[in-house]
């Protein structure tokens, strides 16, 4: 990926991003979920995982967010009105978050493994790019078949979970 | 200049101050959400930097490529129960601002 594009995706995904944490309006804070999204999946194909980023747009930009902007048009909420807002709380968690990111930039400064280009791929002669989805599936089903069932059955639970906890009244 | 495995790393750690700092500075309870969504995807950002980083026989490291998938699994089936509890919640108290659910407060 040309370094210009790489910057233009992920000042899309962080600015969008931004925009979730400061919209009022939860309908706007889900449309700018979306764009930040669709920017991660253009990241990932310049990571050369044309799957997960596919994955990433029909499971995140599709499912996921169509699930929110539902329940969120389902319950009716409007922009939220201001607040008295607690000073501490606030100062304390933007620290937090501000203190990670220092932490994070001091520590990625001193690893000088992370300061070496990303290394080329070694194509079969012809081969545009990775064969990525054959790989990922033959990884899925070969080496990772157990997890695969698990979560087939964790699937199931969180249906009958959802179905249960959206019944009437629980007995 | 070159793009390297620093490049991608910072902006998954970005993302994930974002989410964090949305977590603990917003009120309303599907934000609140939303930001988790926004940790996870940074986690998977780093995940897949990590494995084009480290080629295995000048492939990709496939098996990082799949946990990620679980997660996004794992994180739909969260979505779809969260929401669930969500509704529930609102239901039965008409709000979704968390400083009016504190029954469970000490």
């Amino acid at each position: 990926m040309s370094p210009l594009l790489f910057y233009f995706f992920a000042a899309l995904t962080l600015i969008f991003g931004v925009a979730v944490v400061a919209n009022r309006n939860p309908v706007a804070s889900a449309l700018c979920l979306v764009v930040s999204f669709l920017g991660l999946a253009a990241l990932f194909v310049g990571l050369d995982a044309y799957f997960i980023a596919v994955v990433q747009v029909l499971i995140y930009a599709g499912a996921v967010m169509v699930l929110f902007l539902f329940i969120i048009m389902l319950l009716d909420l409007k922009a939220e009105e201001r607040r008295k807002i607690n000073i501490p709380a606030y100062a304390g968690g933007g620290l937090v978050a501000v203190a990670f990111v220092v932490q994070l930039w001091m520590v990625l400064q001193k690893f000088p493994e992370s300061h070496s280009p990303f290394p080329p791929l070694a194509l079969a002669y012809g081969q545009a790019s990775v064969d990525d989805v054959r790989n990922v599936g033959s990884t899925l089903f070969s080496v990772h078949n157990l997890p695969f069932q698990v979560v087939g059955a964790l699937i199931l639970v969180a249906t009958i979970g959802v179905i249960v906890l959206s019944k009437r009244e629980l007995k | 200049m070159t793009l390297t495995l620093n490049h991608y790393l910072f902006v998954s750690g970005l993302l994930f101050a974002i989410g964090l700092g949305g977590v603990m500075l917003r009120r309303n309870i599907i934000i609140i959400f939303m930001c988790l969504e926004l940790m996870l995807n940074a986690a998977n950002l780093s995940l897949v930097a990590f494995s084009r980083f480290n080629l295995v026989d000048g492939l990709p490291n496939y098996n990082a490529q799949v946990l990620v998938f679980f997660i996004i699994t794992v994180a739909a089936a969260e979505v779809a129960v969260g929401l669930a509890i969500i509704v529930a919640l609102f239901r039965a108290r008409q709000t979704t601002h968390v400083e009016d659910i504190n029954s469970l407060k000490f």
